[in-house]
C-alpha cells in the first residue's frame, strides 16, 4: 500500500574515517521532510533511538539522506549496514524546520559533522536566492567533507582545519571573527557543530549583534515531547529540543548546560561500546 | 438466578492473593501478584452473592457480566468464564491486573459492606490467564466480506486497542498509526513489568491482528501524516487515542541537573527500552544510591518501585498532601510500603540542589499543614514558615501529572480543546467537534484510566458505525 515504508538502504558512502552517508528508502519522510528536521532510529531489537538530521532528501526517488559518525555502539553498528540492508525503525521527521524566508545573505559555519547537518539549509538558503558564506572547518583536511558537494551553493566557501592541513589553520570562530571584522554583514550566522565551536561562535557574534541559529543534539528517546529528556534552557525557559527545536537563538542557550546534560551517561556508553568492539573482534 | 441449595462462602476477606516475597521481588522485574490458581479462584467465586439486580456492574465502566463470569468460575467453566468477560471487556488480563477496583466494580459490591468485597479483579485475571494458557482459543471469525469501510484509529493505547478491536468485529478495515516502536501505549511504556508483563499486552495486540487489524508503528500523526491526509489516504472515519503525555515539570530551581527526571523518561527508558537489563539492551539509566520521587499517583508508585529494583538502597514519596489525597491505588501504596519505599507526606520540593558537575546532591523541601478545601474538595497544602529541609538524594523523579501532547491539535485545523488541551467531544459518541473525527481516552479527560480509555474507545467504535452507516 502507499503508505508502508521499508527503509532498505539504497546509498551507502564513506566520507572521512568513521563518517558515513546513507541513502534510506522512505517515500513518506521523504514527501514530508525539510530542512532542519531529523529521525529517529533503531538498528536492532534491543537497540537505543539515537537522532539524526535529515541531511538530503529527494521526493521524487522517496530517500533521505543521512550522515553519520560512528561515535559509539548504535552509530557503529548503524555504518555496518550495507545497500539493500533495512533499518529496523525509521520514525521522522520530527522537530521544527528551519526558517529560512527572507534572507539576503547568511554566513553558515559547519565544524566537523555539522557541515553534513546544514548541507540542506545551505541548498535551500541557495534555492530561494540568499548569498551564502560558508565556513567549515575540522581537525584535518582528511576529516573535511562534502566541501564538492557544498560549494556550488555558497558565495564563498572557507576552510579551516586545526593542524592547517588546508585552509586556515585554526578554528572556524577565526575565520568568522575575520570575515565580521573586514566589514561583512550578515542578517544571520547559522552554526552546527559541535557544542564547544556553537557557545564559541555564539559568544562571537553577539559582540557583532548578528542574531545567531545553533542547532542542539541533546540525549533524545521519543522525540515527541513525551519524556524531557531533551530539555535545555533557553532565554531562562525550559525547552524541549525534540518539538521546541533542535534550532535556538544561540545567544539564549544555557550551553553549559548542555554540555553537562549530554554526558550522563558517558559511562554505560564506554561499557556498551567496549562490549561491542569485543564482540566485533571475536567475529560475531 | 440463586439455586435454592448454593451455600455462598461466607468468609468476610478475599481469598489472599499469592505474591512474591517483597524481599525477593525488589530484586526482579518480574509479577509482584502470582495469580489465583482454579482452587482459590473457586473458593473466590464463591463468594458472590449473585445478587438480582448487582451493583458491581453499574460500577464498572464498561458493565462487565460480573456475576455471571463469577458463577461460570464456580463452576469450573473457566474458558466459558472468559468469553463471558469478552461480551463488554476485550482486555481482562490487563484490566484485572490494573483496574483500580477499589474505587469501581469492587467499590460497590454488596459483600464490601460487611467485610471485603468479592476479590472481582482477581478473577477476571484468573479467567483470562486461563484462556492464555489453554491458547486462548478466541473464537472471532475474521470478517470475509468486503469491509465495510476504513477507519484510521491513532495511538495503540487501550482508547485505540479497543476502538480498532470493536471496530473491526464489525466488518471495517483498521489501520492503527502508532507513534513509538511498539503498540500498547501506557501499558508499554509506563505500567511496569513487575505489574503488567509485557507479554500479556503482546498477547492482546496479537489478537487484534488476528481480527485483522493492521497496526502500524513509527508512524507520528501530525508529523509523517496529518489527520486531514489520513481522509485523503482514502479512510472514512478517524479516532483520536494519543492519551496525555507531555510530562509536567514543577518549575523549581535545579530541575535540569543531571539525575532529575520525568516519570515519562524514567519509565519509558525501563519499561519500553529495558534500561534495567542494560548491557543487554542498548539503553541506560542511572539511578542514585537515594531517590526522591514527586508525587502520589500510580505514576509515582511504579517509579519508586522501579527505582528499588535498580537497586537505590533509599526511596522516597515526597508528597504535598496526606496519604488519604493520595490518587494511587491502595494495593500500590500497600505494595510500594512493603517494598520499603519511605513516604514523605505533607512535604513539598522547593528546590533541587547540585554539586559543582552538575549532578543532584539533594533536594530541599517544606512541610506543609493542610488548610481549607480547594476547589477539588481536598484540603489545600500551605507550607509551614521555617520548617525548609533537606533529603539528600541523587536522582529525583517528577510524577506531578501529564497533558494531552498538542501535536494532534496544533495540525488538525478546527479541532476544539480544552483549556488543559484535551480534545472537546460529546461523552457518549466521543464525536468531535469536525465530521468523521472521533476521540477519547487520556487525549479527551487527561490522565485517567485504562477502563475509562477502553470505555471511550468502545462508545467511539459504536458512534463510528453509526456515522458511518447514515452516510452509505
Ligand atoms: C537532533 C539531533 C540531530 C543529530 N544529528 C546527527 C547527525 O546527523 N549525525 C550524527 O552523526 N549525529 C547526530 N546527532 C548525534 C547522534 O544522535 C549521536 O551521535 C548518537 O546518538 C550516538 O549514539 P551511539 O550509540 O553511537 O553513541 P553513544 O556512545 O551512545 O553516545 C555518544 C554521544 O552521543 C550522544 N548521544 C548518545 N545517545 C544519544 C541519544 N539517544 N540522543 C542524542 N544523543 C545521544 C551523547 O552526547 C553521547 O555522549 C544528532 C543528535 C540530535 C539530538
Ligand atoms: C506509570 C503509569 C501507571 C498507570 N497505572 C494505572 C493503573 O494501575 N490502572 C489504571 O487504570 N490506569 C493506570 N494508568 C493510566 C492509564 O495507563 C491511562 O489512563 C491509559 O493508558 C490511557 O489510555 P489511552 O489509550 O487514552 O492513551 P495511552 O495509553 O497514553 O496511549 C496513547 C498512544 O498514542 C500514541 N501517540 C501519541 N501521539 C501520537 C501521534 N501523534 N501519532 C501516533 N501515535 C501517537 C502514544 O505513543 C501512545 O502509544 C497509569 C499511567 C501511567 C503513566
Ligand atoms: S473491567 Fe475493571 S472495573 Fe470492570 S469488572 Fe473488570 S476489574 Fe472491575
Ligand atoms: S455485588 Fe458483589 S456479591 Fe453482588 S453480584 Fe456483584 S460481585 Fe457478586
Ligand atoms: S526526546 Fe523526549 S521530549 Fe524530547
Amino acid at each position: 500500500g502507499g503508505i508502508v515504508a521499508v527503509n532498505r538502504i539504497v546509498k551507502k558512502k564513506v566520507l572521512a574515517p568513521a563518517v558515513k552517508l546513507i541513502e534510506v528508502e522512505n517515500h513518506l519522510i521523504a514527501k514530508k521532510a525539510q530542512p532542519g528536521q531529523f529521525v529517529i532510529l533503531r538498528v536492532h531489537e534491543k537497540g537505543e533511538r539515537i537522532p539524526l538530521t535529515i541531511s538530503d532528501y529527494d521526493r521524487e526517488k522517496g530517500t533521505v539522506t543521512i550522515i553519520f559518525q560512528e561515535v559509539g555502539k548504535t552509530t557503529t553498528l548503524l555504518g555496518r549496514l550495507e545497500e539493500g540492508d533495512r533499518i529496523l525503525d525509521l520514525v521522522g521527521p520530527l522537530g521544527k524546520p528551519t526558517h529560512l524566508e527572507g534572507l539576503q545573505r547568511v554566513v553558515v559555519v559547519g565544524g566537523g559533522l555539522g557541515t553534513a547537518l546544514v548541507f540542506s539549509q545551505v541548498k535551500e538558503l541557495h534555492r530561494r536566492g540568499t548569498k551564502v558564506d560558508c565556513i567549515i572547518g575540522a581537525r584535518n583536511k582528511d576529516l573535511i567533507i562534502l566541501e564538492e558537494e557544498i560549494k556550488p551553493y555558497c558565495a564563498n566557501l572557507y576552510i579551516a582545519t586545526d593542524d592547517g592541513s588546508k585552509g586556515h589553520k585554526g578554528f572556524v570562530t577565526d575565520v568568522l571573527k575575520r570575515l565580521l571584522d573586514e566589514g561583512n554583514r550578515y542578517d544571520r550566522a547559522i552554526a552546527v557543530g559541535p557544542l564547544i565551536m556553537m557557545k564559541v561562535v555564539s559568544n562571537l557574534t553577539r559582540q557583532y549583534g548578528l542574531p545567531t541559529v545553533v542547532s542542539m543534539n541533546p540525549i533524545m528517546v521519543d522525540g515527541t515531547g513525551m519524556c524531557g529528556c531533551c530539555r535545555l534552557t533557553v532565554g531562562g525557559q525550559t525547552k524541549f529540543a525534540c518539538v521546541d527545536g533542535p534550532e535556538f537563538d544561540g545567544h539564549l542557550v544555557d550551553f553549559d548546560e548542555v554540555i553537562k546534560r549530554t554526558a550522563m551517561y558517558r559511562e554505560e556508553e564506554k561499557t556498551a561500546m567496549e562490549l561491542l568492539q569485543r564482540s566485533l573482534k571475536e567475529g560475531v | 438466578m440463586a439455586e435454592p441449595r448454593r451455600k455462598p462462602n461466607l468468609v468476610k476477606t478475599k481469598v489472599p492473593m499469592p505474591a512474591q516475597d517483597p524481599q525477593v521481588r525488589i530484586k526482579n522485574f518480574d509479577e509482584v501478584a502470582l495469580g489465583y490458581t482454579p482452587e482459590q479462584a473457586v473458593e473466590e467465586a464463591r463468594r458472590c452473592l449473585r445478587c438480582k439486580e448487582p451493583r458491581c456492574v453499574q460500577g464498572c465502566p464498561v458493565n462487565v457480566k460480573i456475576p455471571e463470569f463469577i458463577m461460570l468460575i464456580e463452576e469450573g467453566k473457566f474458558l466459558e468464564a472468559y468469553y463471558k468477560i469478552l461480551e463488554t471487556n476485550n482486555l481482562p488480563a490487563i484490566c484485572g491486573r490494573v483496574c483500580p477496583q477499589e474505587n469501581q466494580c469492587e467499590k460497590h459490591c454488596l459483600r464490601g459492606e460487611k467485610g471485603e468485597p468479592v476479590a472481582i479483579g482477581r478473577l477476571e485475571r484468573f479467567a483470562a490467564d486461563y484462556a492464555a494458557s489453554c491458547g486462548e482459543p478466541r473464537h472471532e471469525p475474521t470478517n470475509p466480506a468486503p469491509p465495510k469501510g476504513k477507519v484510521a484509529v491513532v495511538g495503540s493505547g487501550p482508547a485505540g486497542l479497543t476502538c480498532a478491536a470493536d471496530l473491526a468485529k464489525m466488518g471495517y478495515q483498521v489501520t492503527v498509526f502508532e507513534a513509538f516502536h511498539t503498540p500498547g501505549g501506557v501499558l508499554v511504556y509506563g505500567i511496569p513489568e513487575f505489574r503488567l508483563p509485557k507479554r500479556v499486552v503482546q498477547r492482546e495486540i496479537d489478537n487484534l491482528k488476528k481480527l485483522g487489524v493492521e497496526i502500524q508503528t513509527n508512524m507520528v500523526i501530525g508529523k509523517i501524516l496529518s489527520v486531514d491526509e489520513l481522509f485523503s489516504e482514502g479512510y472514512d472515519a478517524i479516532f483520536i487515542g494519543t492519551g496525555a503525555g507531555l510530562p509536567q515539570f514543577l518549575r523549581i530551581p535545579g530541575e535540569n541537573l543531571n539525575g532529575v527526571f520525568s516519570a515519562n523518561e524514567f519509565l519509558t527508558r525501563i519499561n519500553l527500552m529495558r534500561a534495567y537489563r542494560f548491557p543487554e539492551y542498548d539503553t541506560p539509566i542511572k539511578i542514585g544510591r537515594r531517590v526522591a520521587v514527586i508525587g502520589g499517583g500510580n505514576v509515582a508508585m511504579d517509579a519508586a518501585r522501579c527505582a528499588l529494583r535498580l537497586g537505590a538502597a533509599k526511596v522516597y514519596i515526597v508528597y504535598r498532601r496526606s496519604e488519604e489525597e493520595m490518587p494511587a491505588r491502595r494495593e500500590e501504596i500497600h505494595h510500594a510500603r512493603e517494598e520499603g519505599v519511605e513516604f514523605k507526606l505533607l512535604t513539598n520540593p522547593v528546590r533541587i540542589l547540585g554539586d559543582d558537575n552538575g549532578w543532584v546532591k539533594g533536594l530541599e523541601c517544606v512541610t506543609m499543614e493542610l488548610g481549607e478545601p480547594d476547589a477539588s474538595g481536598r484540603r489545600r497544602p500551605v507550607p509551614k514558615p521555617g520548617s525548609e529541609h533537606c533529603l539528600e538524594v541523587e536522582t529525583v523523579i517528577i510524577a506531578i501529572g501529564t497533558t494531552p501532547n498538542p501535536l494532534i491539535a496544533n495540525t488538525t485545523p478546527g479541532l476544539e480543546l480544552t483549556k488543559f488541551g484535551g480534545i472537546v467531544v460529546d461523552e457518549a459518541t466521543g464525536q468531535t467537534s469536525r465530521p468523521g473525527i472521533f476521540a477519547g481516552g487520556d487525549s479527551v479527560t487527561g490522565a485517567a484510566t485504562v477502563i475509562l480509555a477502553m470505555g471511550a474507545g468502545k462508545r467511539a467504535a459504536k458512534a463510528i458505525d453509526a456515522y458511518l452507516a447514515a452516510r452509505r
